[in-house]
This record gives structure tokens, C-alpha cells and sequence, in this order.
């Protein structure tokens, strides 16, 4: 079992709220996806989950039990640090197993464990080394496999993949989410990339000051974003907004257009502007136009599309997928 | 034209710098040279170079105030003092770099300043506490004292070590179940090995020169090497040829320290100053 309650909870510094009132439920066995802008917060909460920081008011219950005041070590959730944060006067082998040292448990116990915790993250040949010795994706597995030896009640992931180069974090981010499938534990994973969000997720919380915006799953979000911060936040490229006249016209303070929700014509459409940068991925093409009246826009459409700087396009959005916000950035959900 | 300034600049830093090593190394070949001299050698500088060398002296010295006995108060001082003050300042290191409050760093620079003061100051009081608790010419006694007197640079310096842990790998060591002990004992020591080592280094150093308290506090039973040296320091007669051999035996267990862990040392003492 590893459910995780989190109420009312209230972290300050001083007089300044970092997490001004927190709540939300994990259930057991979820992959919950913290995300948000940095400063938002959201290494914060994690640390009140694990018991690195102290609450300010309000209770943390983990399985329906207060732990609030419990230390770190009671806790019994496994925790991944972006810097990995292994022991590096010990080796593979010791590191993995040093959980279990401290539990108390003997020798040859400690030495089966580790042993088949190293051969789920193939790191069977580097058991005697040191973490010096050791590239970036081989320390995070060492990470992993110190976390997961004990088998805890949830894993706390803090941004782990921040320090790895793009191809290795794909690799990896397949390797945790396959993980997952597999012990069926419950996983917090902090991030501010939300293609991590995205891809890993079952459910995501997308924090902004301290604040839960939403907490819903990846297509939840992405379709039904509550505020115009999500649905900014939410999609990569991010969505267009265009206050003003053309919002009034939809009767919403602001409106959104996602990249991927507009027509892209070189004869015809709503918005007239003028191709400032052109991104071309193959697969995709990124737009950066400059529609006249209403400002930059990014615009993505599928395949190679033979546009370059300066040419002149008409941009039509799909009526149906226009996102409305009133003054307070709320979304306003029936036309 | 810079390549030659460059040359001439660091041929005047290099005579520079023999020139002040020698004049500080100087007394201490005196020293040595006179000790293996005759009492009226010793005082004649024109026999400066030119003596019948002899270690007379040397025998002596040990026959006289029995070195040995001197030798083993300092190890007992100098190392017993280093080890209480490790015990006392390793997790008040670790309280202050890693769960600062707003008056550590006050706390911190008042320690410091206590080093300012005298010793002298507080002789008298120091004096009759040790009177009134009979630990004048006590071994533990010294310990304390000189554990005291030290604290605040040791604490110093492995704050500083302290500081260069990456917090992360402690809390790491708190998810992992360890409790503040474990985590001491079993991450925070291991890793600052090489600062401990150079700041026990320092203190067994200083605490072995150390000359104010060990001469006031003892009188035969726990009296170190300072006091053994001081014993030949006389107003009258002609010592020195027997001064220098008991300064020499004196110095030389400690000065074989220093230059095997120089490396140790020096880096100790430069750490955290170039990041």
C-alpha cells in the first residue's frame, strides 16, 4: 500500500507562503507527475512528503496514517535526487545495499538483494566500483537501485533526469515508466519539462506559486485545461493567446489556439501575417508568424512545408478547439 | 620584452622567497648546531661552524630531566586534547553547516573572538578551577585546557571541510533510514576524511608547541616537552649548548610529523579559500 494524503498543507518561510494550502490524494500505486515553472514550488512539496522540510501547519498522511512529524527514515518512501546523491566513498554494491545495512538486516540478505536489484537495472558488472567510475545514466540506475532494494511504499523522484543529455533521458524516462509497470508502487515524479509530464504520467499536478492549478490526467489537462496558466503550460509549442477585439468576438476575455489547432494556407484564412522563423524537424514544422493586429504565433504543422522567412500566410483556427478564459484567466467551458 | 619581464619578475620572487626561508629557518640550525656543541663552544660565535662536535649534551639532557617521560606527556597532550576536541566539534561542524540557525554565524565570529583574548586573562580563574577540581599537573586537565583553547579553530576549519558536502547526499542518507548517528558515522565522517585528518594534523601540532598553559598548569607529573625545554632555561650558568639539544629533541618528533603530511597541511589550511 503506499496512498498519500496531502491536507491543507501550509509551508512558510518567514512570512513568505512557498505553499500557501496544499491538497490533494495519491492513490496507491499512481505515478503522479509534479509540474510546474521553477520556484513554483514543487520540490517543496515533495520534500514535505519525504520529511526533508517541516510543515508549516496542516497533515501529510501516508497509507491514512499521520505522518506529518514522522523523520524521514520512519516515513519508509525511497527518494531520487537530481544529483543522484550516492555515497561516494562506497561502492555500487554498497550503495545499493546501504538502505538495508541500516534496516538492520545480515550480510547475506543484503548481498541477495542488491544483487537482484543490480541485475533489474543491469548493473551487474559495475557492483565493485565507485560512483566516480560510473557514467550519468549508470549513476542514476545506481540511484534507482538504492530506491527500489527496500521495496518503500512510494518512490520519490526529484527531477531526475535534469542532469542527463536528451537521448539518455528518453532511454531513461522508458526505463522509470517500464519500472512503474512493474512494481506497481506509487511514484511522485517532480519535473519542469511537461514532456516528461506527458509521457509518464498517470495523473499530473501542475503547480504555479505554490499553488495546485490543476490535478487531472495528461489528456484531462490537455484538453480541458482549468486556467489559462495550465493551458499555457500544457503542450509543447505552447498555446497561442490573443486577448482583445478577436477574443470579444468569442465572448471571453482571452482565447487560445493551440499550434497544432490551425490551418496553415498561403491564399486564404482568419489571421493574415508573415513567416518570421521556420523550424523544420522532418516530421514537423514550426511556424513563428507574425499575424497582423494579434502578434507572434506559433504554428505547427505536419511534414515539410515549404515556407521560409518572409512569406506571407493566412492562419485558421479550428473553431472547435478554441480555448476561452475570462479576465481572471479562468476557463469558461460552454459557448 | 613581457616573456623577459616575466623572467626577471620571478628570478626576484624566487631569491625573495630563499631569503625569508632561510631567515626563518636560521635559528632553528642554530639550534641544532649548537646542541652538539660544548657549553663553551655554544656561546662563542667565532667556533660558529668550526667545534669538536660531540652529543654529549644529548646524554645529559636525557640523564638530567629524562626525556622520554617529557616526550610521552606531550603524545598523551597533544593527541588526547585533538581526539576530545573531534569528539565535541565534528557535531557542532555539523550543526552549523547543515542546520544553520540566524545566530550561527554570530555564534560563529564569537567563537572566534574568544581567540583574541589573552591568555593571560584568564589565567588566575582558569588556575583555581583546576586547583579547587585537582587538576593542576594532570594530564586530563591539559587535555581539556588545550581542547578549549583550540576548539575554535577546529570547529572552523571543519565547518569548512563541512560546508563542500553536497547537502543532498545526507539527506540521502536520512531516506535511506539512517538516524543522525548513522549518518555521522557512516557518510559525513568517511567523506570529510581528509579534512579531519588535516585539521587533526594542526591540532596535534599546535597543541605540542603549546607553551602558556602547559608551563603554568604542571609541575613534574604531567609536565610535556615545553616545560622540559623551559627546565634549561636558567638566568645563570651557561645552558645553552644543553637548552639547544632539549629544544632539538623537543621539536624533532613534531617537525618529522609536519613534513610527511605537509601536503595534508597546506591544503587544509588553503581549503575553501580558492573555489
Amino acid at each position: 500500500m503506499g496512498s498519500i494524503q496531502l491536507q491543507h498543507v501550509n509551508k512558510s518561510f518567514g512570512a513568505h507562503a512557498v505553499i500557501p494550502d496544499a491538497s490533494l490524494t495519491i492513490e496507491d500505486g499512481e505515478f503522479v507527475v509534479f509540474v510546474g515553472p521553477s520556484g513554483c514550488g514543487k520540490s517543496t512539496l515533495l520534500r514535505l512528503i519525504a520529511g526533508l522540510e517541516d510543515t508549516t501547519s496542516g497533515e501529510i498522511l501516508l497509507d491514512g496514517r499521520d505522518m506529518t512529524a514522522a523523520p524521514p527514515a520512519k516515513r519508509e518512501l525511497a527518494m531520487v535526487f537530481q544529483s543522484y546523491a550516492l555515497y561516494p566513498h562506497m561502492t555500487v554494491a554498497q550503495n545499493i545495499g546501504f538502505p538495508l545495512k541500516m534496516a538492520g538486516m545480515d550480510k547475506a540478505a543484503i548481498d541477495a538483494k542488491v544483487k537482484e536489484a543490480a541485475a533489474t537495472l543491469n548493473l551487474s558488472s559495475y557492483l565493485d566500483r565507485r560512483p566516480r567510475n560510473l557514467s550519468g545514466g549508470q549513476r542514476q540506475r545506481v540511484a534507482i537501485g538504492r530506491a527500489i532494494v527496500r521495496q518503500p511504499k512510494a518512490f520519490l523522484f526529484d527531477e531526475p533526469l535534469s542532469n542527463l543529455d536528451a537521448a539518455l533521458r528518453v532511454n531513461m524516462r522508458l526505463e522509470i515508466s517500464e519500472l512503474h509497470q512493474q512494481l506497481k508502487t506509487t511514484m511522485i515524479y517532480v519535473t519542469h519539462d511537461q514532456v516528461e509530464a506527458m509521457t509518464m504520467a498517470d495523473r499530473i499536478v501542475v503547480l504555479n506559486a505554490g499553488n495546485i492549478e490543476q490535478f487531472g490526467t495528461p489528456m484531462e489537462l490537455y484538453r480541458t485545461p482549468a486556467n489559462r496558466f495550465v493551458a499555457g503550460f500544457i503542450g509543447s509549442p505552447k498555446m497561442n493567446f490573443v486577448d482583445g477585439a478577436e477574443a470579444a468576438k468569442h465572448g471571453a476575455a482571452a482565447i487560445g489556439v493551440r499550434p497544432e489547432h490551425m490551418q496553415v494556407s498561403t491564399s486564404a484564412g482568419a489571421w493574415k501575417g508573415t513567416v518570421g522563423v521556420a523550424e523544420h524537424l522532418g516530421s514537423d514544422t514550426f511556424l513563428h508568424v507574425n499575424v497582423d493586429g494579434l502578434g507572434l504565433m506559433t504554428v505547427r504543422t505536419e511534414g515539410e512545408k515549404q515556407l521560409h522567412h518572409g512569406d506571407t500566410v493566412w492562419l485558421t483556427p479550428d473553431p472547435a478547439r478554441i480555448y476561452r478564459f475570462d479576465k481572471d484567466g479562468r476557463s469558461l467551458r460552454a459557448n | 620584452m613581457a616573456r623577459a619581464a616575466s623572467t626577471q619578475r620571478k628570478v626576484t620572487v624566487t631569491i625573495v622567497a630563499w631569503v625569508v626561508a632561510l631567515v626563518i629557518f636560521f635559528p632553528i640550525l642554530w639550534t641544532v648546531l649548537t646542541s652538539f656543541k660544548s657549553e663553551g663552544d655554544a656561546i662563542n660565535i667565532s667556533h660558529f661552524f668550526q667545534t669538536p662536535w660531540s652529543i654529549e649534551s644529548y646524554f645529559e639532557v636525557q640523564s638530567r630531566s629524562d626525556y622520554f617521560r617529557h616526550f610521552f606527556n606531550s603524545v598523551i597532550i597533544s593527541v588526547g586534547s585533538t581526539l576530545l576536541a573531534l569528539l565535541f566539534s565534528i557535531p557542532a561542524a555539523w550543526s552549523m553547516a547543515f542546520a544553520p540557525t540566524s545566530r550561527t554565524r554570530d555564534i560563529m565570529m564569537w567563537m572566534l573572538s574568544t581567540k583574541m583574548m589573552p591568555a593571560v586573562g584568564v589565567l588566575v580563574p582558569i588556575y583555581l578551577i583546576f586547583k579547587t577540581l585537582g587538576l593542576l599537573d594532570n594530564a586530563w586537565g591539559l587535555m581539556i585546557v588545550l581542547m578549549l583553547m583550540n576548539l575554535p579553530i577546529v570547529i572552523w576549519m571543519l565547518y569548512t571541510y563541512f560546508k563542500e558536502i553536497p547537502v543532498d547526499i545526507l539527506e540521502a542518507a536520512r531516506m535511506d533510514g539512517a538516524t543522525l548517528g548513522k549518518e555521522l558515522v557512516y557518510v559525513l565522517v568517511p567523506m570529510a576524511v581528509p579534512g579531519i585528518a588535516s585539521t587533526l594534523l594542526l591540532n596535534i601540532i599546535l597543541a605540542w608547541n603549546e607553551a602558556f598553559w602547559t608551563l603554568n598548569l604542571t609541575a613534574a607529573n604531567a609536565a610535556p616537552l615545553t616545560a622540559f625545554i623551559a627546565s634549561y632555561s636558567s638566568p645563570e650558568g651557561l645552558f645553552w649548548a644543553k637548552l639547544s639539544a632539549a629544544s632539538t629533541l623537543a621539536i624533532a618528533p613534531i617537525l618529522v610529523l609536519g613534513w610527511i603530511s605537509q601536503k595534508q597541511l597546506v591544503r587544509g589550511l588553503t581549503f575553501g579559500a580558492v573555489k
